[in-house]
């Protein structure tokens, strides 16, 4: 196996609040490859969001190990070896959809040309050649979430966070989504650590599942998901897919059934 | 747009009729008391006729304003010393000079306090204590301290007009700098962003919608700080030595008309900074 993108080792996150300490992710072990598509999966609480933003280093870990690309987090933040995706679009209202996809280029400080020129390749990646003058009010929910994916790869980075960032869209759309998703990761095989609630999405997307269970956030089940690099809508009517949805779905039940 | 100034003007009008009401009513005995000692029995019509005509009438009516805002302002050379321009550009000056002072204290005030957490708490209270003070008691000391060591003119009613104006834009800023929500902060700490880069990319235009709501409550507030600066030391020009002169000799026409002109001068600074915003609202997006 090559050399781990990221890799964990009994990694705790303990909370402090004033109901007193909260066990967010509790003794997690997880090596992601070059190239995987991850997706944690899990109820609320799980700490599937926060491992990611401990992956990103938004939050800091408070026990265990991890490496990204062999560095601690911080290391991999400051050499932008990521692209995170929010839940949110989260684009800024004051500035073009250009203006938008531009600006994690503007910070670290590439050249006005070759800004227009990457960002304008990202847009066009997820199809929204033309919409380069529209103000984020002006496209669509769906629209937007493209637009925040293209400034999330602007810079190209090999490894690609997502949190949930489909969760707030409706099915039709975010199926085409996925679609598109699926095959942008395909053209560009970069590492995508994806955080979903949704069983389907997950399997659709994924190489792996990771399917994780609250109070401690901890990992219960790792779910291999060869479903191959083809992968056409219809595909989530084929009894492999239905199968690996199962499993996924009997871990999910296992992680808290003690709580019903 | 007819619909829209139909309502308008029927509501000025309105106005109006009710103040041309009010002038004959405020003003009937003063006028009944001279026609009595005079001896003479006015009908009703000349009774109105000279309430609304009045030398010294408690309320001017509207056309004795507008009477006495065209003579002195257009029938009058700008550099005579009874000329409205004059004391209007006199008095417009200083609150300027005192918005530019009072807007560039508010905003590195408000940067500092979004920026070094311990300000907020040590300073936030003395600048809330500061605007509970009357600016009508705070007033004349400033002046008088200001001129017993030299200063006098514009700088400190400048003073007083900043006084009276960096309080909304400190406050307005300060709401707009931490508008940004924490996933936009946590964006631009995904891309190793600089305190500065925040700053100029993200807090600084977020705050501009909160800025100039700020702005627009200090410029009128600029505008009362001069003329109030301008009362306590019998200042020789300004809107606020026309109000004081007027109520000296009991020249109400002459109190009305420089107040009329505060308001006028007030409005269309506000307004010229409503047509700014709407232009900066334009380039940054705004929905139509």
């Amino acid at each position: 196996m090559a050399e781990p993108v990221i890799a964990t080792r009994d990694l705790s996150l303990v909370f402090t609040t004033r109901d007193g300490p909260v066990q967010a992710l509790s003794n997690v072990n997880l090596d992601i490859a070059p190239g995987e598509f991850i997706s944690l999966i899990g109820p609320s609480g799980c700490g599937k969001t926060t491992l990611l933003r401990v992956i990103a280093d938004l939050e800091r870990a408070t026990g265990g190990s991890i490496a990204v690309n062999g560095r601690t987090p911080e290391q991999a933040r400051l050499a932008r070896d990521y692209g995170y995706v929010f839940q949110a679009p989260a684009l800024l209202p004051w500035r073009t959809i250009l203006g938008n996809v531009q600006l994690p280029l503007e910070i670290m400080g590439i050249s006005r040309e070759e800004r227009a020129a990457r960002a304008k390749a990202q847009l066009a990646l997820v199809n929204l050649a033309g919409f380069e003058r529209k103000f984020p009010w002006q496209l669509s929910g769906g629209m937007q979430q493209r637009a925040s994916i293209a400034r999330a790869l602007a810079f190209e980075p090999k490894l690609l966070l997502m949190d949930e960032p489909f969760g707030a869209l409706d099915e039709i759309v975010r199926d085409h989504l996925n679609e598109q998703l699926l095959k942008l990761w395909s053209a560009t095989r970069k590492t995508v650590v994806f955080v979903t609630h949704s069983i389907p999405e997950a399997v659709f997307l994924s190489t792996r599942i990771v399917v994780m269970s609250p109070r401690p956030g901890r990992i219960t089940d790792i779910v291999d998901c060869d479903l191959g690099p083809d992968r056409p809508l219809e595909i989530r009517e084929t009894p492999e897919f239905l199968r690996i949805a199962q499993r996924v779905r009997e871990g999910l039940r296992a992680g808290h059934s003690y709580d019903v | 747009m007819s619909r829209s100034i139909l309502p308008v003007l029927t509501i000025c009008a309105g106005l109006v009729l009710l103040w041309y009401g009010g002038a004959i009513w405020m003003n009937w005995q003063v006028v009944a008391d001279t026609q009595a000692r005079a001896g003479a029995t006015p009908g009703l019509m000349e009774m109105v006729r000279l309430t609304l005509n009045h030398a010294r009438p408690l309320l001017p009516a509207p056309h004795q304003i507008l009477d006495e805002l065209w003579r002195s302002t257009a029938t009058l050379p700008v550099t005579s010393r009874r000329s409205l321009v004059h004391h209007a550009w006199v008095t417009l000056s200083a609150a300027l000079l005192g918005f530019g002072m009072g807007t560039a204290f508010g905003v590195l005030l408000a940067v500092a306090v979004v920026h070094i957490r311990a300000l907020e708490r040590s300073l936030m209270p003395w600048i809330v204590a500061s605007q509970a003070v009357p600016v009508l008691a705070l007033a004349p000391i400033v002046i008088v301290a200001l001129g017993a060591m030299g200063l006098e003119g514009l700088l400190p009613k400048a003073i007083i007009a900043a006084y009276l104006c960096f309080f909304p834009i400190a406050i307005g800023m300060v709401k707009g700098l931490r508008a940004p929500d924490a996933t936009a902060r946590d964006l631009m700490r995904t891309w190793s962003a600089t305190q500065a880069q925040v700053f100029w990319k993200l807090r600084l235009p977020a705050s501009l919608p909160f800025l100039f709501a700020g702005l627009k409550v200090a410029m009128a507030a600029a505008v009362v700080g001069a003329i109030v600066a301008e009362l306590p030391a019998g200042a020789q020009a300004g809107l606020g030595a026309r109000l004081l002169a007027g109520s000296y000799f009991g020249q109400t026409i002459q109190i009305w008309a420089a107040l009329v002109a505060a308001a006028i001068l007030s409005a269309t600074l506000v307004g010229l900074l409503g047509a700014a915003e709407r232009l900066v609202a334009r380039r940054m997006g705004a929905r139509a």
